[in-house]
């Protein structure tokens, strides 16, 4: 087995930022990577949508650079980019090592003065272009809208993950200037980041920048934490319409939070049952009957909780009821007997290697400086890469088979289907109607 | 020490980085082979890259190089295609297709241990395939019902209907995927026929990159690929005859989606080669005009107008000559108001709105300043080399792109967008809701809109 492993220093500055430096100096370039422990979740119904927004407005200037954050650090040779998902908002760029301090002096004066740069003409822009975004991404996309659906029937009313972060068009319409300013004092300061530096850097005069540049930074209240419970005590059935060509069934389960008792089981329960030409189910509705064009899965496990999530594409003329029965079969050898001492080596191969592939980029989405953030802010421990990956060795045939039993009930999970317009007849029986605008 | 915020440090010098050196070799077969040293993690990766992507279909037979790249992995010997699935898996190792319009990519990735498992296996795949009836039947249906899918896409719906208004019946017309009527009429005797001609060590090239010396990575390929049977029958060069320029004198076309939130746009024509001298000034305009997130363009119609989520240009580049295009969806009551503001930008870059040095300053800086990223991986160092044995150019063309791109002036960049780029002969493509947008389309002046259905 190769040993692998994803090396850091941490430090707290004195208003609560953590900084995280790993060393790598293979190509000079150094990743700047930040997590705010703030994402949809954190967000009330009616006011959807709004943390990701508010990403957007992150790139359009602050009090001292008061002008867009692209041109600076393009110029620089730098790349940039940000997401948002439930549980937390990611910036970075990579930039040669000669415009570090560009790039620390931009994240720093964003965290701390953004507001004054914050015009009513930027905030009505930006939410157009989220408008953009979602009509380009979710509603102009076949099946795009099939996820909106399905976190609204998985979670309850009230729990943070019952909408997803691109949040619903009409919130965004009814977004105000003044929500945006309560909401960047509230989570955007040192004491609720994550700062990660990764690269063709020291660590000492990592430290010290970070020091220089967000050291003067006034810390602010750790924002209360969400929570909320979420419970699936039958088998929910949905239809969606949608212009499509082919019917295609979801099925989700509440499963466990990131990190969580079976979450890596699960995880490894995805490859085996439903990704690639090994798994089960491709083998079984696409290579053997097929009467499914594509099948996959996988184990979105997020801080509060997760979800697993499998989907199915019907061949034409093929009947979804038929697909869910054979798939049920599947499920129930899983569940009983669970995968086969040669499907878990398999599987933990995979995931071995995957482990290092991930240690291949410093930067940009999913990089090392990510990771380590990832754990940092999630598990408060940036060295977690290793127990993590023990996580995956460990994994037999009976926690997988346990794992399965306990979380992917079919009593216990929502079908959705998405159906042709006009076509309500392809859905599985009893499936009532869902609408998202 | 505090941060001064009175203004943004300065950037250093740029710092010095050794591009790759890369070594070539040609085994007794014919098989050209080029190594490349990346001392990271240990990962080695592996892209053959075969001759004639859809390009090389046969007019009546488009789709074959696609089907026949995807047969590949169905099976070889005594494996089929769940056995060759399982033989990557248990190594770990990434395997990739991409058919491209000159050429098939094969690339595998696996861990250093694994690497001449990862080789023997790969050459048993592309030299022996199994190309059996029953897979090939199952391939060719799934082909054809993404075919149907695609037509839900509108980014695939745009890309397609484009590529037939600028190419007609010229090779470079369709998809890899190729359409329904051709490829409902396959055959496997096709695929195998196709395979025979195309699969040879003398038109395919093969990049190894990974942490070992070069010897060890030829010995990577060799191992594998020596028993890769050269026949000795010549086959026709695939030359790509020339496109004509004035392919279609349509200026507006529309692909009618009813109710759509968005249109879809392209607007474009046919422009350049990839081997063009003007190569460097292309791309220094097309940074310029659309081609990062400050462009002109972007920066236009999301910045200022919000009309979209991104807007961009590009160059398709080919062997033979390639389409400029301009891409963006954006919403549909902004069609025609944004369709003016691209057409204006296109203008613009001719010579009304010249370069600043700004604008100079910054299309090269982000060019060259951040060259060195792209050579992090393994894969991304084999990649960038098969993409100079695809367009033959030469084994220093990292080292030189930055003093290249460096020299370009705004003078050029401009002589090339009057060259390259012409307004007045670009077609405009909306795939949205014809209904809500027709009258608006009307006042830009491009005539009747041509009709397109969505597989075209």
């Amino acid at each position: 087995m190769t040993e692998i492993a994803l090396s850091f220093t941490k430090r707290t500055l004195a208003n609560g930022l953590d900084v995280i430096v790993h060393e790598d100096h293979h190509v000079p370039i150094v990743a700047v990577n930040i997590w705010y422990h703030v994402g949809s979740k954190d967000e009330r119904p009616g006011r959807t949508g709004f943390a990701h927004l508010f990403e957007h407005l992150m790139f359009e200037g602050s009090e001292h650079h008061n002008a867009g954050y692209f041109p600076p650090l393009q110029e620089a040779g730098g790349v940039l980019n940000g997401s948002t998902n439930t549980d937390r908002t990611n910036y970075w760029e990579v930039v040669p090592t000669s415009a570090i301090d560009l790039a620390l002096w931009m994240e720093s004066d964003r965290m701390g003065y953004l507001l004054p740069a914050l015009t009513p003409a930027r905030f009505e822009t930006q939410r157009d272009v989220v408008l953009n975004e979602r009509r380009q991404n979710y509603e102009n996309r076949p099946y795009g809208v099939a996820l909106i659906a399905i976190a609204a029937a998985l979670f309850p009313d009230d729990h943070p993950y019952h909408w997803l972060p691109i949040g619903s068009a009409d919130d965004l319409r009814a977004m105000r200037l003044e929500d945006v300013q309560a909401f960047f004092r509230t989570y955007y300061h040192p004491a609720n980041a994550s700062l990660t530096l990764a690269g063709d850097i020291e660590t000492g005069s990592a430290f010290d920048l970070a020091e220089r540049y967000f050291g003067e930074l006034p810390p602010g209240p750790r924002p209360a934490p969400v929570g909320g419970t979420a419970a699936l005590t039958r088998e929910v059935r949905l239809v969606l319409e949608d212009r499509v060509e082919m019917p295609r069934l979801y099925m989700a389960w509440l499963s466990p939070h990131m990190f969580g008792e079976g979450d890596a089981e699960l995880d490894l329960l995805a490859d085996l049952f439903a990704n690639g030409k090994t798994s089960r189910l491709y083998r079984t509705l696409v290579y053997e009957r097929r009467v499914a064009l594509d099948v996959s899965a996988y184990q979105s496990s997020r801080e509060l909780a997760g979800f697993f999530l499998l989907v199915t594409t019907a061949a034409p003329g093929q009947s979804l009821t038929d697909i869910a029965a054979m798939i049920d079969v599947e499920l129930r050898q899983m569940t009983e007997v669970g995968p086969s001492e040669s499907e878990m080596e398999r599987a933990r191969a995979q995931a071995e290697a995957h482990f290092l592939y991930r240690l291949q980029t410093i930067g940009g989405f999913g990089g090392k400086s990510d990771q380590l953030n990832a754990y940092n802010v999630l598990r408060g421990d940036p060295g977690f890469f290793q127990a993590d990956l023990s996580r995956y060795r460990e994994a037999t045939t009976p926690t997988v088979r346990d794992a399965a039993g306990r979380f992917l009930g079919s009593n216990q999970r929502v079908i959705l289907s998405v159906v042709p317009r006009g076509q309500h007849q392809l859905a599985l029986p009893g499936a009532e109607p869902v609408f998202v605008s | 020490m505090r941060a001064d915020r009175s203004r943004l440090p300065d950037v250093g010098s740029d710092p010095a980085f050794r591009f790759p050196f890369v070594a070539r070799h040609t085994l007794h077969n014919g098989l050209q082979v080029r190594t490349v040293e990346h001392h990271t993690v240990p990962v080695v990766t592996m892209v053959v890259q075969v001759d004639g992507g859809a390009v090389a279909d046969p007019r009546g037979r488009e789709g074959l190089a696609g089907i026949t790249a995807d047969m590949v992995d169905e099976g070889t010997g005594s494996l089929n295609a769940i056995e060759v699935s399982e033989g990557f898996a248990r190594i770990g190792a990434e395997y990739n297709v991409d058919v491209g319009a000159d050429a098939m990519c094969f690339s595998l990735t696996t861990l250093s241990r694994f690497a001449a498992r990862g080789a023997s296996l790969l050459a048993d795949l592309l030299i022996r395939p199994s190309l059996r009836e029953s897979d090939f039947d199952r391939v060719r249906q799934l082909r054809l019902d993404r075919l149907r899918q695609l037509k839900d896409l509108p980014p695939a719906v745009a890309e397609r209907a484009f590529l037939r208004l600028m190419y007609g019946e010229h090779p470079y017309g369709h998809l890899p995927i190729g359409n329904a009527l051709a490829l409902g009429a396959l055959k496997r005797e096709d695929v195998a026929a196709f395979h025979a001609a195309r699969f040879r060590p003398s038109r395919a090239t093969m990049i190894v990159a990974g942490p070992l010396s070069h010897d060890g990575l030829l010995r990577l390929a060799d191992g594998a690929f020596s028993g890769w049977p050269e026949v000795s029958t010549p086959v026709d060069v695939c030359a790509v005859p020339d496109a004509d320029q004035a392919a279609s004198p349509t200026r507006l076309a529309v692909v009618p989606r009813e109710a759509a939130p968005q249109s879809e746009l392209r607007i474009g024509h046919l422009s350049a080669r990839r081997n063009t001298p003007d190569y460097p000034a292309l791309l220094v305009m097309n940074a310029v005009l659309g081609g990062q997130f400050v462009s002109r363009l972007n920066l236009k119609l999301r910045e200022e107008k919000g009309y979209t989520y991104g807007a961009r240009t590009e160059f398709d580049w080919r062997r033979g000559i390639a389409p400029f295009s301009l891409q963006a969806s954006v919403h549909t009551a902004s069609t025609a108001d944004a369709i003016s503001d691209c057409l204006a930008e296109l203008h613009g870059i001719r010579g009304s709105r010249p370069p600043s040095d700004r604008e100079m300053f910054l299309a090269k800086a982000s060019l060259t300043r951040g060259y060195p990223r792209g050579f992090e991986t393994a894969q991304q160092v084999a990649r960038s080399v098969a993409q100079l044995a695809l367009y033959g150019l030469p084994d220093t063309y990292f080292e030189e792109f930055v003093p290249r791109v460096n020299t370009v002036e705004a003078a050029d960049v401009i002589r090339a967008a009057e060259r390259y780029i012409d307004p007045a002969r670009a077609l405009t493509l909306v795939v949205g809701d014809y209904q809500e947008v027709a009258e608006s389309l009307r006042p830009l002046g491009l005539g009747e809109p041509q009709l397109l259905p969505a597989d075209v």
